[in-house]
């Protein structure tokens, strides 16, 4: 069971307290976009085995969203940061390639 | 117009290694809006007597007082009787201003716990540290107790008050109970 | 036989004896015994059968390690099955039954199967029961149910309680022998928070058995004063009677204490489950013993040789008379050595090792004058519920005896392996040790932590140290590195204790005795007692290709048994590699999976039971509607009435009434459950007009508007009426099941995607008790509470309005869910009942009378409306249940919106609401669905619809339904077939699916 600090209220708290959301930083897609698109933003997700980002609730506690960055091998975290973000800030980045030297931030992060 | 009752209108609980009861209706306001704003600060403090507190803190007074919520989200604490005229204020002082005050009080209900082993009470039903040095009085946990949502600090020493949703008042009582269940002293934050 | 004497028992109370009972004899041992010490003084070596061959059992060890000394203990609500007499702690008046044996323990009936053990090899139920299939079912299922199985079954309900406690430590020790005591010391001394767990009643592991010297001192006085020291310490929680029994990511570790095992009659629950979560874990676990595999070693009176030590010097207690002790290794000789300064007999050392000089040990032995013979086995054992003797042959050879020496008990040494199972547990890694010839943790690969570091440290015989001295420096090490890597730092003068240093002559690798063992010495040589796994299973299944251990594992049940291998993994693992001609580490070991040792059920459930079992949601009226009849509908975790019956009258019957009262007088509705969430904000209404498909910025303050809202996906997830309460604020009611569901979308929108807009949302769902007054004498009832104008032209239908009505300040909404007359009633929750109960008292004379939610769902049926959870169950879209009047033309967006316009979401043959009527009045069955023309690929009839909602509807005195069906609304007047599972088959006919009031008058009056 792991734990997590949410970056909103400052707990690490047990998993429990959480809920997970799935992946990070998608791109919505609504009426006018191709069915490519469209199928893209609602169904296709990326499954890594090593550096993911993903989507947390802490619904047991402030209620609030935020993101994770984590290896789902190792499980591993390598930081967390407020759901109000589009984009992977670059101390979670630098801290992932401190970490894994040889991973490379995803083109959309 | 009826008095209002609490869900367990009173109910306690004596026979066990904390003391258990659920308080009479009080008064609650949920606040959603910027902290930082004067439109919130200072109605707060002339209800409250308290200055908002920092991030997961307590400020409490004779009844009254603020409890951190979230980033976002303060729970104004007050007598059940002050409700409407408090709400009163606070939509008076945000004016046009974007923020939310509602009365929540009928929402709750609230537990006081006495005793020696209150922090291993809680340490039984909630994935939390409740040793001294972890979780002292000023402090607000929001967590979940078993299984539902409840929020819990110190009042001193040797009491806590716990909030929950009025509905699961019986279950948080019944789990309040189980787990102060005589001669079920753990021994590891009292000795 | 074994017996009492009348030295040693360190652990006894010799002045306290205890009453006790094994299979009906009543038996006395002493405060501290174990079970197991208890029956050995007793002489009852045989304590159970083998589960496939039913062979005697004896004890084997000392521990939580023994496979054979299985009980059922206790009995009615505190009966408990597969209980270990060796970790049962003796009190008075316990009761102990052994298992697994027909009728008796002496004489068994099942014991015929080790005469057909050549019948029952390895995989003998894949093998056997094939043929002919039918016999599986009737024959050889029944039979095997009826003979396997260890213990019974608990008859009744748990008589005891359990619960869960969490603790939070910078480090947390697990073992409470000579390495833990010191692990714990030295982290504390560096200032870290410290817990120690110690799964026995006692402190110092075995040390104290096995002897030496501590800074000169004795290690027993050693370990008194390093408890005594800990115990003071602000900073260290020390726990015996609390096994660590499982590890689990991020320093999560299960402790699973015991309170009242030993002791029945104390207060409180019976076992704690201390849920841990520690910064780091060290794994202090002891090492076990391994058993030697030779002919007969299963036989009671073959036993490990340190747990003969531990009888000895823990609970006084000979295990024979005359013991043979057997080993690999230097060990076995302190038992060996203890025995005879007991003043027991040991006629023989068989040392299978051929070394150039004696060890200390060794010399010692001999000194006492014990016959040590060296590259020596046992050839097999003789006896049958006892050893009786033991063949001795050279360990080289095949067996040839050379001579039989009498004796009643053997004790055995194959070496010891570390306890690594919690190391295991979360992904550390092994590495064999070929000096120990066992594996040990590697300390390159540990379990890794949320920080990418490793978070588990074994140390002493846990990490492979075995000698004193070695123990207490590792141990000693490893705590000072964890502790740095933690960030505290140890005083420099806090060192590690010096021990005497013993130097051993190594241990000699032995998996087979003797090394050419025959096959019929290997088919009575055992590894797995509990599960009669033998040599020649394993290698019959790697004959049979079973390369992959954790196959032969499956295929033989060798580990398989509640004692899940902890005496039978290595050897197991030996027998197979030399059956492969492989290596051992190359054929690795199988996974170790929490718990190291069973636990109870009861303290994995805590505190959930009974009442407690789950939270039952209750609304302000709970009590009022238990009081009055009502038979309870789960509604998600609320309780909802489903109506209430008057005695006499069935259930259907108080439906029937309440949906005609309604209609005809008035009904109260308890709706205080249906959700209600404030949005407010001068973006709420372009909030809400993304969350619903119709729109909802454009409603008027003091309006009601009825709502849908899908997924992204496009489906139906939820239905309500929004109020609009001012210019900024919206109250949105939703389905009692979507209250949370709803609040949490609304948060998470807002939160992850428009964090820009400004919007807060509040769910105040149980803030308010809502009363539903339904039926032509609602506005009536209501004048009579008095306080406010309810006319039609005051508060109109789909309007809503503050006020007072009786004296309680209330907000009332103009809404229908039935059709009728009715008014929704929201006042605060503390003055629920008062309001109900007033309600009621003014209903009086207006016919009033409750109703549950099944007389909702006739009401609503009635007049078409769809039901959330009927009509829709995750793959319908407003535009199948005939609601494109509640989708916006208008907007651009909505949730749901360009998901609708899928190819598939458009497709003019997706099933559509209809009304469906029997042509005989009768009631469709729910979920029926109707046939069509033709048959699929699977030749089954085609299905072209099917019924979503069915009720008698006592208003028009038939059966109605809902049902999506292909080309619905198209084919008005057709009759469907739909077989239902009692065999018949029900015509209905497509209708309107609006069968009351089509117009709307009565709601609108």
């Amino acid at each position: 069971m792991l734990i997590l600090t949410c970056p909103n209220c400052g707990i690490t708290a047990e998993e429990t307290e959480f809920h997970a959301g799935g992946e990070a930083h998608l791109t919505r897609f609504g009426p006018g976009a191709s069915d490519d698109d469209f199928e893209q933003y609602l169904f296709m997700r990326d499954n890594p085995k090593g550096v993911h980002f993903e989507r947390w609730r802490h619904v047991y506690g402030c209620g609030k969203w935020f993101h994770a960055a984590r290896d789902t091998m190792t499980l591993e975290i390598f930081g967390t940061y407020t759901a109000q973000t589009s984009t992977v800030p670059q101390n979670i980045i630098d801290k992932i390639t401190d970490r894994r030297p040889d991973w490379q931030p995803p083109e959309t992060a | 117009m009826s008095e209002p009752i609490s869900a367990l209108n009173g109910a306690t609980y004596t026979q066990g290694i904390a003391e258990i009861s659920a308080l009479d209706p009080i008064g609650m306001i949920s606040i959603r809006g910027d902290l930082a704003a004067g439109y919130l600060k200072k109605p707060l403090k002339k209800i409250a007597g308290v200055d908002i507190p920092a991030m997961r803190g307590i400020n409490m007074i004779g009844g009254k007082g603020i409890a951190w919520m979230s980033p976002d989200e303060l729970l104004l604490i007050c007598p059940y009787a002050d409700v409407a005229a408090n709400l009163e204020v606070l939509h008076k002082s945000i004016g046009s201003n974007h923020a939310l005050a509602v009365n929540v009080s009928d929402a709750r209900a609230v537990f006081r716990l006495k005793g020696a082993h209150i922090r291993e009470v809680l340490a039984k039903l909630a994935p939390v540290d409740t040793s001294p040095d972890a979780f002292a009085p000023g402090m607000i946990r929001r967590t979940r107790l078993a299984q539902v949502p409840a929020a819990f600090w110190m009042v001193d020493g040797d009491t806590a008050e716990l909030v929950c949703f009025r509905s699961v008042a019986q279950y948080v009582f019944d789990l309040l109970k189980t787990a102060a269940q005589p001669g079920s002293e753990v021994k590891y934050h009292s000795h | 036989m074994s017996t009492r004497i009348a030295t040693g028992g360190r652990l006894l109370n010799k002045s306290n004896a205890v009453n006790f009972s094994f299979n009906g004899k009543q038996l006395r041992g002493y405060e501290g015994d174990t079970l197991a010490s208890a029956l050995l003084a007793n002489d009852q070596m045989l304590v159970g059968r083998s589960f496939k061959y039913h062979r005697p059992r004896g004890i084997v060890a000392a521990g939580p390690e023994e496979p054979n000394a299985l009980m059922n203990l206790g009995r009615g609500g505190q009966f408990e099955p597969n209980q270990r007499a060796t970790t049962t702690e003796l009190f008075d008046g316990l009761e102990a039954a052994s298992q697994n044996h027909w009728p008796s323990l002496e004489f068994d009936v099942g014991a015929i199967n080790k005469h057909l053990s050549r019948f029952l090899p390895a995989g003998f139920y894949y093998k056997m029961f094939i043929h002919p299939r039918p016999f599986w079912k009737h024959v050889y299922e029944p039979i095997i149910r009826h003979s396997a199985g260890l213990g019974k079954a608990p008859k009744e309900k748990d008589a005891d309680s359990y619960e869960h406690f969490h603790a939070f430590c910078d480090v947390l020790v697990i073992g409470g022998g000579v390495a833990g005591l010191e692990a714990a010391r030295t982290a504390a001394l560096a200032g870290a928070k410290v817990i120690l767990l110690e799964q026995t009643a006692h402190w110092g592991g075995r040390a104290p058995v096995d002897g030496g010297t501590v800074e000169g001192a004795s290690v027993a006085s050693h370990i008194d004063a390093l408890v005594s020291a800990l115990s003071g310490m602000e900073n260290v929680h020390m726990r015996t009677r609390v096994m660590g029994a499982g590890v689990y990511d991020h320093g999560y570790v299960l402790g699973y204490e015991s309170l009242k095992d030993h002791a029945p009659a104390a207060q409180g629950p019976r076992h704690r489950l201390w849920r841990i979560r520690a910064g780091h874990i060290i794994t202090a676990t002891g090492a076990i013993e391994r058993p030697l595999s030779f002919a007969g070693n299963d036989i009671p009176g073959v036993m490990l040789a340190a747990a003969a030590r531990d009888y000895l010097v823990n609970f006084g207690v000979s295990v024979g008379d005359r013991t043979v002790v057997v080993t690999n290794n230097d060990d076995a000789y302190r038992t060996a050595i203890a025995l005879v300064e007991a003043g027991l007999t040991v006629p023989a050392i068989l040392d299978a090792r051929v070394l150039p000089e004696d060890s200390a040990l060794m010399a010692r032995a001999k000194a006492l004058g014990i016959r040590v013979m060296m590259g020596h086995a046992v050839s097999s054992v003789k006896g049958g519920k006892r050893v009786t003797a033991v063949t001795v042959c050279s360990q080289a050879g095949e067996g040839a005896v050379l001579e039989t020496i009498e004796c009643d008990a053997v004790a055995m040494s194959g070496g010891w392996s570390p306890v690594v199972h919690l190391w295991s547990h979360c992904g550390g890694k092994l590495v064999w040790d070929t000096n120990l010839a066992t594996f040990r943790p590697d300390v390159n690969h540990p379990p890794i932590g949320v920080d990418g570091l490793g978070f588990v440290t074994a140390a002493g015989a846990a990490a492979g140290f075995f000698g004193l001295d070695d123990i207490l420096h590792d141990a000693h090490a490893a705590a000072d590195g964890v502790v740095t890597t933690l960030g505290f730092k140890l005083p420099v003068d806090a060192v590690s204790p010096n021990a005497d240093r013993q130097e051993e002559s190594p241990l000699a690798p032995v998996w087979m005795m003797p090394h050419g063992a025959n096959v019929k010495l290997r088919e009575k040589t055992w590894l797995d007692y509990q599960n009669d796994v033998k040599v020649s299973d394993v290698r019959l299944a790697a004959q049979e290709g079973f390369v992959s251990v954790e196959h032969t594992k499956r295929y033989t049940t060798l580990g398989m048994a509640t004692d899940q291998g902890k005496l039978s993994n290595i050897n197991g693992l030996a027998t197979l590699a030399g059956a492969l001609d492989a290596d051992i580490p190359t054929v690795g070991t199988t996974t170790f999976r929490p718990p190291y040792h069973p636990i109870s059920m009861g303290a994995i459930g805590g505190e959930a039971r009974g009442d407690v079992f789950q939270p039952l949601r209750r609304t302000p009226m709970h009590a009022w509607h238990e009081a009055n009849g009502a038979e309870w509908e789960p509604v998600g975790h609320w309780r909802r009435p489903y109506s209430y019956s008057r005695p006499g009258e069935t259930t259907h019957d108080a439906v029937m009434r309440e949906v005609t009262n309604t209609r005809t007088n008035m009904g109260l509705l308890d709706a205080s459950t249906l959700g209600k969430i404030i949005v407010k904000g001068p973006d709420a209404g372009k909030f809400l007009n993304m969350l619903y498909t119709n729109m909802m910025s454009t409603l008027k303050p003091g309006k009601c508007r009825y709502g849908l809202m899908c997924s992204e996906n496009g489906f139906l997830i939820d239905d309500g009426v929004v109020a609009r309460i001012d210019d900024d604020t919206f109250l949105c009611h939703t389905t009692t099941g979507g209250a949370d569901r709803i609040h949490q979308h609304m948060e998470e929108w807002l939160q992850t995607e428009w964090w820009d807009w400004n919007v807060y949302v509040a769910n105040v769902t149980e803030q308010y008790a809502q009363i539903a007054v339904v039926g032509p004498n609602a506005r009536k009832c209501l004048e009579k509470l008095g306080g406010m104008d309810v006319s039609k032209d005051a508060l109109g239908f789909m309007e809503w309005v503050d006020g007072e009505l009786g004296g309680f300040k209330c907000r009332i909404y103009r809404i229908s869910f039935s059709g009728e007359l009715s008014y929704e009633i929201a006042v605060d929750a503390g003055v629920g009942q008062a309001f109900w109960d007033a309600l009621m008292v003014a209903g009086h004379d207006l016919g009033v009378m409750p109703y549950g939610t099944e007389c909702l769902h006739i009401l609503r049926a009635e007049k078409g409306f769809i039901m959330i959870g009927d009509e829709t169950d995750g793959t319908v879209i407003p535009q199948d249940l005939g609601l494109n009047w509640a989708i916006s033309k208008k907007k651009e967006d909505y949730l749901g919106k360009r998901a609708q316009e899928r190819s598939h979401m458009v497709d003019p043959t997706r099933w559509k609401l209809v009304g469906l009527e029997t042509t005989d009045g009768s009631t469709l069955p729910d979920g029926a669905y109707a046939v069509g023309e033709g048959v699929n690929e699977n030749n089954q009839r085609n299905m072209i619809g099917r019924v979503t909602s069915t009720y008698h509807s006592p208003t028009l005195g038939k059966g109605i339904a809902m049902g999506l069906v292909l080309n619905g609304p198209d084919r008005m007047g057709e009759v469907l077939e739909f077989p239902g599972t009692d065999g018949k088959t029900y015509n209905a006919k497509i209708v309107d699916p609006v069968f009351y009031d089509k117009e709307g008058e009565k709601q609108n009056v």
